[in-house]
């Protein structure tokens, strides 16, 4: 499919290896070093490519996946707001996955592959999404913590050094506010609410608390990519340094909501200027990635029940433009 | 097919279940401002793209007019003759207010 922000063909295809002219490669380098940004239609590392690809569409698959967790929760929310609110929200999610598929797109991609990669399983997605919603508060907590730390990991990728992604990195961000502070106001609100009530977001946030913080991905020393990708510019931040931040960010607003975070560890390190916390167990965040997460089976699978049962829409939409366009080729042709 | 087809927005490829085209979207955020590239969506005919643009990219009034454009019926320069084609506006600075050396006691200049 041929896009004016795609790719040029010269480099593209993971098993060719095009001859790279080292003034293309130097072209390249100094536009990254001088913190420009790279756009689709310039030559660019194999390997860049690929890392892009990979990242930004596992970002989209997140971003269509998370809808679910949520999206339980639609119908049976509280009053006429909630559940407005939570449709917005969970929409929004959506709208992120497009934006994403539209970025990965511009790298000579096509979108209904990347689809397809995701309900074969060939393609990972955030571990975070594998986890159940059993209560109510779980859309609150959900906000606060997972939305809070999207929004630690996505801010510096508003200059990640690919423009695309940059740009959609930018529109989610603008919206990512929505989402957490819904949520905190949630748990605000449960929180004024009967002892249960209390009882129930706190038990929320004792489940979540651990897998939010291994969204971050594993430690410094055990993450392969993350070096090469920050040589790129591709990241900017790593992802204990990422991890950190959302501790700090997110200690006092738990203070302030009045709930005890799950972790003896945690306290104010005034040498540093910033939390101590505990390890996350990163043995479970390997189980979760690769497929032994509590619900990994059942995002896939809805998600692959969701795309095939959206065919008929498909093929009759597509019907329907074919009718239409030969339909005015008949009028045109016969005005002629 | 002629161009005034493609830009009445009649497939050239064929258009199945798994590939609706891809359409590039334009916005204009208000009166007075120009259209700007905000993405691209895929959509059966003009009409969807149109109405995937406003559920996509204008959920919080982010625009009052949106323009869909096939992206196939998009020219573009390469970024392969990107200097020799911006060339020509490179060695004239006489087209730059600045070129002029106006002495300073002249006002309004
Ligand atoms: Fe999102
Ligand atoms: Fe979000």
């Amino acid at each position: 499919m041929a896009t004016a922000e795609q790719a040029p063909t010269g480099s593209r295809g993971p098993e060719e290896t095009p001859v790279e002219p080292a003034a293309l490669q130097r072209q390249f380098d100094e536009t990254i070093a001088r913190d420009q940004r790279i756009e689709p239609r310039d030559w660019m590392p194999e390997g860049y490519r690929r890392t892009l690809v990979r990242q930004i569409a596992q970002h989209a698959h997140s971003e269509i996946i998370g809808m679910q967790p949520e999206g339980d929760w639609i119908t049976r929310a509280p009053s006429l707001r909630r559940k407005a609110i939570l449709f917005a929200k969970v929409q929004d999610e959506a709208g992120h996955g497009l934006y994403l598929y539209s970025a990965a797109e511009t790298l000579g991609v096509d979108r209904a592959d990347l689809t397809e990669r995701l309900v074969e399983g060939r393609q990972k997605y955030s571990s975070i999404f594998n986890y159940p919603t059993p209560t109510y508060a779980d859309v609150g907590t959900i906000g606060w913590f997972v939305d809070g730390a999207a929004i630690c990991n996505q801010v510096p990728l508003c200059r990640s050094s690919y423009g695309p992604y940059a740009r959609a990195m930018v529109r989610i961000c603008k919206e990512e506010s929505f989402h957490q502070r819904q949520g905190y106001e949630l748990l605000l609100t449960m929180m004024r609410g009967t002892e249960a009530q209390r009882r129930m977001v706190q038990e929320s946030v004792d489940r979540w608390w651990w897998p939010s913080l291994m969204m971050f991905g594993p430690p410094d020393d055990n993450s392969p990519n993350s070096e090469r990708s920050m040589a790129w510019k591709i990241k900017r931040h790593s992802n204990d340094e990422l991890r950190q931040r959302f501790v700090d960010m997110t200690v006092p607003q738990a203070e302030r909501l009045g709930v005890t975070l799950p972790d003896p560890e945690l306290r104010w390190n005034e040498e540093r200027g910033r939390y101590d916390f505990g390890t996350p167990d990163f043995s479970e965040l390997k189980r979760v990635i690769s497929g032994e997460g509590p619900c990994n089976e059942e995002r896939v699978a809805r998600r692959r029940k969701a795309h095939q049962d959206g065919a008929w829409v498909r093929e009759a939409a597509a019907a329907h433009a074919a009718k239409q366009a030969s339909g005015r080729a008949t009028r045109q042709e016969a005005a002629a | 097919m002629s161009a005034a087809e493609q830009a009445e927005g009649i497939p050239d490829v064929p258009v199945d279940a798994r590939g609706w085209p891809m359409y590039e979207i334009f916005v204009r955020a208000k009166r007075g401002l120009n259209h700007v590239h905000v993405g691209s969506l895929h959509a059966a005919d003009d009409r969807m793209a149109l109405t995937h643009a406003r559920d996509l990219y204008t959920r919080r009034n982010e625009g009052v007019s949106v323009w869909a454009v096939r992206s196939e019926s998009i020219v573009a320069s390469t970024p392969d003759e990107k200097d020799p084609f911006f060339e020509p506006s490179g060695d004239k600075v006489y087209r730059h207010p600045t070129f002029y050396e106006i002495p300073d006691d002249v006002p309004h200049i």
